[in-house]
């Protein structure tokens, strides 16, 4: 069921086009992402979405409801700042407390903010929501006094206090060291996933975002480049910005050979000058510019190197060109007659710089991009 | 395409109606208290019998002595800012850059002087080094001299005491500024093989320079707009503030209003030159994440036997007028002549200011008038920024404060002869409101010179406060007063009120302004001191002034409890 819609907003800021004709739905009970590099415009999308700007044109629906003009504190959201921004004069119970207290005064507007049962007091609820993020007996503490991890959860906690209709996240994570940052991620989707509730998250996190997430919006220079799963988004990226933003990809340029409709497309590349068989729809096809060079992608985990001499579909012969060691994984760097390669391969124990060695590219892994 | 509407780009500004409200309160006050009574003044200089004419301003200007007392000022101001400089930078480099033993307390002790009202230095200045001061008769009743070994006098003495009261400004600012820097930057300069001397002259320097501009720029300031050195022991240094005082002393109006255009011009043409020349040299560091510089310790016995006796010597003569002070406040009245110290001590004189109703109605009056302009100063800063710190053009911003800086870059002689010209007789622009020889000139007075200080320290605690604290506070639901009762207030509160104390504290002590406009039945503690000199009630004037100092002291360390609680 559709919560909450972005419809064509833009937003500038002076000469630069912060967000540009952006569109996005996001379905009751989803955990949905914002990713992009910094600058994308991915913080912008979500203060819109929170009411701290104003979109220059474009609405913002929320249930049903155009909200773009709704001021942020008749929203009924919880957001989670990068900082935190937890108030420094107060204590933690009375940070937690800090938006209850706002709405017993006012009235909420937003007919979609569940109240909680009437009878739970004001200092009930702050409690439930420290134990929720596992920081129960904490409320007398200075906030300054708390580490960093800990300010985070009283910043989720705050958030969360209010029974908020929508839950955003601007990179909160970021502030923590790796091992916590984890530990965090997981907790946080399992909260959110438990209150049933929906969160926007903004993050350049490729990983957090994958991990977190049930929908991303893969945002570059104020657009959304691409919306889906991350499985979909890692393994059919449609555009070269988007295949080159997730993870590492080889991207070889091509001309197709055959105009066949056989279900295996043949590719010529440039570099190297290899036939490769790939995997492509008609419609993927009829997309292609006539007579110009398109873009194969494949992930160095693709492509497999053996010491075999065999050459056939796909097997090329390539010359080991760099072997690093990363731990779990090792890289290859790969350079066959020209078209230089990647590959990731668990282990490269028999292979030294400088082998001969062949390579495969698996055919239903490579996608086919538009060139551009 | 829709455009947004206007009036949510305001969202953290004061509902419409309020913020109409407070900007009709700004916009009266700097009409009425900063504009008109400066333009008053300037008028007055141009007009001869109601017609412009630069006559007088000619004719005074070809006149010597005017001349020689503009030129007066500006060297006096000159040298004092480089004589300032270099005792407080040295001292600043000091205390920031080695630790040795009582670092801490000297280094607190060095600043004090900053909230030594003028007048009472200058008066703990006559007693240490007047020559019949203590100082001089050591060495007359020592060597047997006739005649005291020198007096306190002319160039020389104004110089010392300018030194002495103003060099905080540079060490102060200077502290400030080293403790900024990157040491990072240092230690990259000398890992690229640089000496000790080149970081100083190309990295520290350089990058101190805002500071060292600031801390000039105070300094020259001050040094124009002082007055009681020059009046208690100038004696042929005539500058300029002395000479406007003595014009309308005299009763010559016209020439006291040129003098003070004269004044003014000077001390705006500086404030716009260095804050030009400020503007030019401000370095913004790439990346701030360097490592704090620690204070290296001084381990060598010589170095630290050194350090050391310059911070005892230092902080003895610093204390020194302070102790003189302190000693003649419980001398009798009339009982020191020629000895070295004064020969019978007694509390009467402290007694006589509790007990008579004369002298406790001169210590009301001084907390009154400066805590009626202290807390008008308060309010006024909270609409100032309130109207600065949202929405509307950039130029009216830059407008409004550069026309709440005014009053601070004028002396006050210049605050005080613009208002008496301003409210001294019934006019049409002001109808019959006249303060002149009413109890609201001195506060309205105070309020104008020191405002400028709260407005700072307010607009510098807005600028601390971190934007997104109010975004989440509106996120959580709260409108725009609660955000500003609950969130804003809370924050800048303690900046605002160390701000405010200050300038309490300034006004307690205040003379060179009030001297021009006090009334006689409303005179505050600087008035009562200067009298009790006249008469040589010396005793009288140094309890007036040991009362003053307490106080100060007290508003000081609460000012101070208030600015580490935001920290």
């Amino acid at each position: 069921m559709l919560l909450l819609s972005l419809n064509n907003i833009c937003k500038r800021f002076g000469a630069t086009n912060a967000v540009d004709d952006v569109s996005i739905s996001v379905e009751r009970g989803e955990f949905f992402g914002l990713l992009g590099a910094s600058g994308c415009g991915k913080t912008t999308t979500l203060r819109v979405i929170a009411g701290l700007e104003t979109p220059d044109s474009g609405a913002v629906e929320f249930d049903g409801r155009e909200v773009t003009n709704l001021p942020a504190e008749h929203r009924g959201f919880g957001m989670v700042f990068q900082n935190y921004a937890l108030f420094p004069h107060l204590n933690v119970f009375e940070n937690v407390a800090f938006g209850l207290r706002a709405r017993g005064g006012s009235r909420v507007t937003s007919p979609t903010v569940r109240q909680g049962s009437s009878t739970e007091s004001l200092s009930e609820k702050v409690h439930r929501a420290l134990d929720l993020v596992q920081l129960p007996g904490f409320d007398a503490r200075r906030v300054d006094e708390l580490s960093g991890g800990q300010q985070q959860r009283v910043a989720i906690a705050r958030a969360i206090a209010i029974e908020p209709a929508l839950l955003l996240f601007d990179e909160p994570l970021s502030n923590l060291d790796v091992a916590l940052r984890e530990e965090t991620r997981r907790e946080l989707r399992a909260l959110v996933k438990r209150l049933n509730l929906t969160a926007v998250y903004v993050t350049h996190d490729q990983e957090e975002a994958f991990a977190l997430c049930d929908r991303i919006a893969v945002m570059s220079e104020g657009r959304v480049r691409q919306i889906g799963p991350p499985r979909e988004l890692y393994d059919q990226p449609t555009s070269v910005a988007v295949a080159k933003f997730l993870g590492r990809n080889n991207l070889i340029r091509a001309m197709r050979l055959t105009s066949s409709n056989d279900p295996l497309t043949r590719f010529k590349t440039l570099e190297g000058g290899h036939t490769l068989a790939v995997h492509a729809t008609h419609e993927q096809l009829m997309g292609l510019p006539v007579n110009k060079p398109c873009l194969l992608a494949i992930r160095p985990e693709a492509i497999s190197i053996s010491k075999s001499q065999t050459i056939g579909e796909n097997r090329i012969s390539a010359r080991l060109e760099q072997i690093e060691f990363s731990g779990a994984t090792t890289a290859v760097e790969l350079d066959a007659n020209g078209l230089k390669l990647e590959a990731l391969v668990l282990r490269a124990d028999d292979f030294e710089t400088g082998d001969e060695c062949v390579v495969t590219l698996a055919p239903d892994q490579i996608r086919l991009l538009p060139a551009g | 395409m829709k455009r947004p509407d206007s009036k949510r780009r305001r969202r953290f500004a004061w509902p419409a109606h309020s913020k109409f409200f407070l900007l009709l309160i700004v916009a009266i006050v700097l009409l009425y208290g900063v504009i008109y009574p400066n333009a008053r003044v300037f008028i007055g200089a141009l007009q001869v019998d109601g017609h412009w004419s630069l006559a007088r301003f000619i004719e005074l200007l070809s006149q010597r002595a005017v001349i020689e007392s503009a030129l007066t000022s500006i060297a006096v101001s000159i040298l004092t800012v480089l004589f300032c400089s270099l005792i407080g930078v040295p001292l600043a480099f000091l205390f920031e850059r080695y630790s040795f033993p009582g670092r801490r307390l000297f280094a607190t002790l060095a600043a004090l002087p900053l909230v030594l009202p003028p007048l009472v230095g200058t008066v703990a200045f006559i007693f240490l080094c007047g020559e019949s001061g203590i100082l001089a008769r050591v060495i007359q009743n020592n060597f047997h001299l006739s005649t005291p070994p020198w007096t306190l006098r002319g160039w020389g003495a104004l110089l010392l005491f300018h030194t002495y009261t103003m060099y905080p400004f540079f060490y102060v600012l200077t502290g400030a500024g080293l403790q900024r820097i990157d040491a990072g930057l240092a230690e990259a300069a000398r890992s690229l093989g640089a000496s000790r001397l080149r970081v100083l002259s190309r990295v520290t320097l350089p990058q101190l320079t805002p500071s060292l501009i600031a801390a000039a720029l105070l300094t020259f300031m001050t040094s124009m707009a002082s007055f009681s050195a020059p009046l208690l022991f100038g004696g042929n240094v005539r500058v300029l503030t002395l000479e406007i005082f003595s014009a309308r002393q005299r009763g010559d109006a016209g020439v006291a209003l040129t003098e003070t255009v004269l004044l003014a011009v000077i001390s705006l043409v500086a404030l716009i030159f260095f804050q030009r020349y400020e503007g030019t040299r401000r370095f913004i560091a790439a990346a701030m994440k360097g490592a704090t510089r620690r204070r290296a310790p001084l381990k060598t016995g010589k170095a630290r036997l050194l350090a050391a006796i310059c911070g005892i010597v230092f902080s003895v003569a610093l204390a020194l007028p302070i102790i003189t002070l302190v000693l003649v406040s419980f001398s009798r009245d009339g009982s020191w002549t020629t000895q070295t110290l004064p020969p019978s001590y007694t509390v009467s004189n402290f007694a006589r200011l509790a007990g008579d109703a004369d002298a406790r109605s001169v210590f009301v009056n001084s907390l009154l008038m400066a805590g009626i302009a202290a807390v008008a100063a308060l309010v006024w800063s909270f609409c100032v920024t309130a109207v600065t710190a949202t929405g509307k053009s950039k130029r009216w911003k830059r407008l409004v404060n550069l026309l709440v800086l005014i009053p601070w870059a004028l002396p006050g002689t210049v605050v005080a002869l613009s208002v008496a010209e301003a409210y001294g007789q019934t006019n049409p622009l002001t109808g019959s409101f006249i303060l002149v020889g009413t109890f609201w000139i001195l506060p309205v007075v105070y309020f104008l010179r020191f405002m400028p200080l709260v407005v700072r320290a307010v607009q510098a605690s807005m600028e601390q406060l971190d934007r997104a604290l109010e975004e989440a506070a509106s996120v959580l639901g709260a409108g725009s007063w609660r955000r500003f009762w609950r969130v804003r207030l809370p924050l800048i509160a303690p900046g605002a009120l160390a701000g405010a104390l200050l300038a309490f504290v300034i006004g307690l002590g205040e003379y060179v302004a009030s001297v021009l406009v006090f009334t006689p039945n409303n005179r505050p503690i600087s008035i009562a001191i200067a009298s009790a000199m006249r008469d040589f009630n010396l005793g009288t004037a140094a309890a007036y002034g040991v009362i003053l100092i307490m106080m100060i002291a007290i508003a000081m360390i609460v000012a101070g409890q208030l600015q580490n609680r935001e920290r």
